[in-house]
């Protein structure tokens, strides 16, 4: 493993960089900056808006969709707990509350949390592996249409009266034949409209991480983030298609007469949750580990250490990856299956919980070794640290067959995994918001404001989500809109109806602090958290083509070390690393990152946006059951994707592209050890 | 043997009942209230055990992590920038991540394996088999061997394992009884088995676990422990007919009953009417609650039912009863009179 020394960082220069321009970067635009701004303008207006092909625009587009979806999701958790906050309260009808718990389930985990983290990765991950673009924008534009058209199409459910009322889960044969209005339809094409989405988001990040690092990142100086992205996007190719096949056959159950899932005609209802939890266990993995990536993003640059074990940590995540696909039947310890089939599940769920110790350490311990400056970041960081630990071990328990047989299903599972889901994800990507918005917005955000934001935030994570843990042990089951004063929940339900509307007024306030940063807040420098990964070494927002030269990575920490740094300067002439003549990234090998050749990158075009359209068009013309039409809304989609391939309108290919010379001699020199 | 399961004497029953009683007075007690944490019967008392030596473990572990987080970031400032190594730390995460976690997660392995062990089956042969059938929104109970059947009502034998089959005529739901026993999912095409044994004497609120539609919260039952005497003469007076109407009031309620469109859902045991889609209504009397523990069996909520039972419970399938007003009173009369 190689050393870094991180007092090669001259304070001096470090508290130059913290207010204002980069001295690389200032070095590398003089010389170059003018070419590549021609070569990489962008198209005003809305005609841009609309074709635009950039990974910060789209990255920052699926953040702000998703935090969309997040407060409709999270104003839906509002009135149910309103509704719960007296026995025998009337403020919804069952028939809405059966929508409502519903639809923010299906939404926070499908169109918020996954997609955020899309946000993340999209905005960040090609910034911190020193490349220009996505490995196939044009894709990355499509998945972001089509995730934003599906939210649409399952928001819209609502104000329809026909939002998913069977659980997120959606439980045959409740789901099924027990469900006969269009409900369940926006459920399954909603789901399988999505996945599209994030099936090729998934592969796009897999590549671009894989081929398009920065030369001489190697695996083993890929930050973890990077990592974290890494497995969870192999871990959605994996896990989605048996949701994905689960959801078709629903639909063909539902429309066509096929029986898979109707237990009176042979078809089996405990397939469904088989094929269901074998995506939905995974899923708890694909949403937190970005999450986890993130704090290991920030610990390390407010304690002004590299991350401590960092194998161990990533052994951990891929391992978390790995394991994650073997715990499915623990979501299923109740329904009757065998002894020793709930005995291997046990053993299973507790094998995954060593993982995250591991990274739980590691965190630790970097914050230990080093000094900490709590910052707006760093503070969710450290609540992610608190509430995620609260999390793993009621996890743990769970891993107790008969104990879990007593809760599941129970108060005490919701507390379980919104401490998991809320503390483990949304307080790291809070903290993510927090750390990475001088980047992408080039303001700073105000410190006291943040701080504001993290304690409303993380007081009314505890008070709305730790007396549930009760609730739950005083027998109160999930998914009931009422209950009695007899029952003895009163106290502990108002509790978290008011922790409820605390958890609300902490995101009002966030947004406030996020909106008066934009409109008044200090302009950005560069790099002003000192830190230590190559995003920073960009422009506060970057340039279109983010890296004026590419840079050679030289350590895990490339903006700590000396070298790292002084290659952008010294590669400035390089037209390798600099790409002035197209619209160009450069393509490395999968495993040390040698440069194999430069590609060619597409250009601004509408044909994404028509493919979702299209597709947009078969999904509702299927929810409507006109099929014909939806046929040929399909082969229409069918036709625009053939024009994509077959004519690549806005990519120059250089004629010298077969000519680089390779592998580069200097490349290969920095990688070995 | 049985009973050995929270029964162990000790410091710990001790503390664990100091810890009971705290959280017993954070509940408030009330006389209905399931609390997992006041077990009544052996496999309860292994979950809450469990529960809280897991919770022992638990609140540790965090109290450490927590204690360590904030030791780092509040006391422990060292200087800007010393010399730190890259794969520094190794041997302390992996004592901390993995050595001590995989210690307890082998203990409480062997804790889940144990559990098990002790709740797959009973001490002593069961006494009786009773049939749980699942419907939306309501829970069926037929006596194995007997003509018994009840509705959101199990009754047993104090101190004795009973097989429980259970089914689902619709879609799925669970069985719990969160002072007796953990839950068991209810499958429509799936017979389910499992066992409960009760110790004490007494009324025990249950409920349907898994979500199953509209009227999933008001889906209780009790389950009922008697004295082995007197559940023998209750299981007794529950196979026979229902009693024959004794006031001409009553007997107008019967012929109410038996020639309108109750009869087509509800089956009276003595009379024609043996409809099979609603609760079996022989020994409605007998009954604590009505409509899934929704309402208190008594003339004036029976009334209401009868007359309008989608306000009471919307989405229920029994439609409003439109009888006159001496017609309703005649049968509610008649109902309650089915002892």
């Amino acid at each position: 493993m190689t050393t870094i020394d991180a007092s090669d960082v001259p304070p001096a220069t470090a508290r130059r960089v913290r207010e204002g321009v980069r001295p690389e970067r200032a070095v590398a635009e003089a010389a170059v900056g003018a070419a590549l701004d021609a070569q990489w303008e962008e198209e005003p207006g809305l005609k841009g808006f609309l074709t635009t092909v950039n990974h910060k625009r789209i990255g920052r587009r699926y953040l702000v969709t998703a935090t969309v979806f997040f407060m409709l999701a999270g104003a839906e958790a509002l009135v149910m707990r309103t509704q719960l906050g007296q026995p025998d309260n009337g403020v919804v009808s069952p028939g809405l509350y059966d929508e409502l718990f519903s639809l923010h389930g299906t939404a926070m985990i499908f169109f918020f949390a996954t997609p955020m983290n899309a946000g993340f990765g999209n905005f960040v991950l090609p910034l911190m592996i020193g490349t220009r673009d996505m490995a196939f924008p044009r894709l990355n534009a499509l998945s972001y249409w089509i995730f934003l058209f599906s939210g649409i199409f399952m928001f819209t459910s609502l104000p329809l009266g026909m939002a998913p009322n069977a659980g997120w889960f959606a439980y045959v044969p409740l789901s099924n034949e027990y469900s006969p209005e269009l409900n369940l339809d926006f459920y399954s094409l909603g789901l399988l409209f999505l996945a599209v989405s994030t099936t090729i988001g998934s592969i796009n990040l897999i590549v671009t991480t894989l081929k398009m690092r920065a030369p001489g990142m190697s695996l083993n100086r890929m930050p973890l983030f990077v990592w974290a992205i890494l497995t969870q996007s192999v871990m959605l190719v994996f896990a989605l298609p048996p949701l994905d096949t689960a959801n078709l056959m629903l639909f063909l159950d539902r429309r066509f007469g096929a029986r898979f899932f109707d237990p009176n005609h042979g078809g089996d209802a405990v397939l469904w949750q088989h094929l269901f939890w074998l995506f939905g266990h995974p899923d708890v993995y694909i949403i937190v580990l970005p999450a986890m990536g993130i704090v290991s993003t920030i610990i390390p640059v407010f304690a002004r250490r590299p991350i401590l074990a960092y194998p161990y940590v990533v052994l951990a995540t891929v391992g978390t990856g790995i394991i994650s696909f073997g715990v499915w039947v623990h979501h299923m310890f109740a329904v009757g299956l065998s002894d020793v089939s709930l005995t291997f599940f046990s053993a299973a769920t507790l094998t995954i919980s060593i993982p995250a110790g591991i990274q739980m350490f590691a965190w630790i311990g970097t914050m230990w070794r080093g000094r900490v400056s709590v910052t707006p970041a760093m503070l969710y960081a450290i609540g992610f640290i608190v509430a995620f630990v609260m999390g793993g071990v009621t996890g743990v328990m769970f891993a107790v067959v008969t104990f879990d047989q007593q809760v599941t299903d129970s108060y005490f599972v919701v507390a379980h995994f919104h401490y998991v889901l809320f503390g483990g994800a949304v307080l790291p990507m809070l903290g993510g918001l927090f750390y990475w918005w001088p980047k992408m917005t080039g303001r700073m955000v105000s410190n006291v404001g943040g701080i504001w934001s993290f304690v409303l935030v993380f007081a009314g994570l505890n008070l709305t989500f730790f007396p549930m843990h009760i609730s739950g042990l005083l027998g109160m089951p999930r998914r009931i809109y009422t209950y009695s004063p007899d029952d003895g929940w009163t106290l502990w339900n108002l509790l978290s109806t008011l922790g409820s509307y605390l958890l609300g007024a902490g995101f009002v306030v966030t947004l406030l602090v996020f909106a008066q940063s934009l409109l008044h807040g200090r302009r950005a420098p560069d790099d002003p958290w000192e830190a230590n990964t190559l995003e920073w070494s960009t422009g506060s927002p970057p340039k279109p083509y983010n890296f004026p030269v590419v840079p050679t990575v030289h350590s895990l920490n490339p903006l700590w070390d000396g070298d790292s740094t002084q290659s952008i300067i010294d590669h400035r002439d390089d037209p390798e690393r600099t790409m002035t003549d197209h619209h160009q990234a450069l393509r490395t090998s999968e495993l040390d990152g040698r440069i194999e050749r430069i590609m060619a990158m597409p250009g601004e075009t509408m044909q994404p946006l028509i493919v979702a359209i299209f597709l947009t068009g078969s999904v509702v013309l299927l929810l409507v059951g006109w099929y014909v039409a939806a046929g040929v809304s399909f082969a229409l989609m069918a036709a625009t994707i053939g024009w994509w391939m077959w004519q690549r309108p806005e990519i120059d290919e250089p004629e010298s592209i077969h000519d680089l010379p390779r592998p580069r001699r200097e490349a290969t020199r920095t990688v070995a050890p | 043997m049985r009973q050995r399961g929270h029964r162990s004497g000790g410091r710990r029953a001790a503390v664990l009942i100091g810890l009971t009683v705290a959280v017993s007075a954070l509940s408030g007690c009330e006389h209905r209230s399931p609390s997992t944490l006041q077990p009544e019967g052996p496999k309860a008392s292994i979950a809450a055990e469990s529960w809280w030596l897991l919770f022992a473990v638990a609140a540790f572990v965090c109290l450490v992590v927590i204690a360590m987080t904030l030791l780092a970031v509040v006391f422990r400032r060292r200087g800007r920038n010393p010399e730190v190594k890259q794969g520094d730390g190794k041997r302390y995460v992996l004592v901390l991540g993995v050595i001590i976690p995989g210690i307890v997660f082998a203990a409480t392995f062997a804790l889940s394996v144990t559990d098990l062990v002790k709740t797959s089956s009973p001490a002593e042969h069961p006494a009786m088999t009773v049939d749980v059938i699942g419907h939306r929104w309501w829970w069926e109970f037929r006596y194995d061997g007997t003509r018994a059947v009840t509705a959101n009502e199990l009754h047993v034998p104090v101190g004795t394992p009973i097989e429980l089959r259970l089914r689902s005529d619709d879609v799925i739901h669970s069985f719990w009884v969160p002072k007796i026993m953990p839950k068991m999912d209810v499958f429509p095409h799936r017979i389910n088995q499992t066992w409960v044994t009760v110790d004490r004497v007494g009324r025990f609120q249950g409920e349907c676990a898994e979500y199953c539609g509209l009227q999933h919260a008001h889906m209780g039952f009790e389950v009922v422990a008697q004295p082995r005497d007197s559940f023998r003469s209750w299981l007794a007076d529950q196979s026979n007919d229902a009693t024959a109407p004794a006031t001409a009031e009553e007997h107008r309620g019967m012929e109410v009953f038996t020639t309108g469109s109750c009869a087509t859902c509800h089956t009276i045991r003595g009379t024609s009417a043996a409809g099979t889609i609603g609760p079996d209504l022989t020994h409605l009397a007998t009954r604590d609650r009505l409509a899934g523990g929704a309402i208190p069996n008594d003339i004036g909520h029976l009334s209401g039912w009868v007359a309008d039972s989608q306000a009471v419970k919307p989405g229920n399938r029994m439609p409003p009863q439109r009888l006159s007003p001496a017609d309703l009173h005649a049968v509610v009369t008649y109902l309650e009179s089915l002892e």
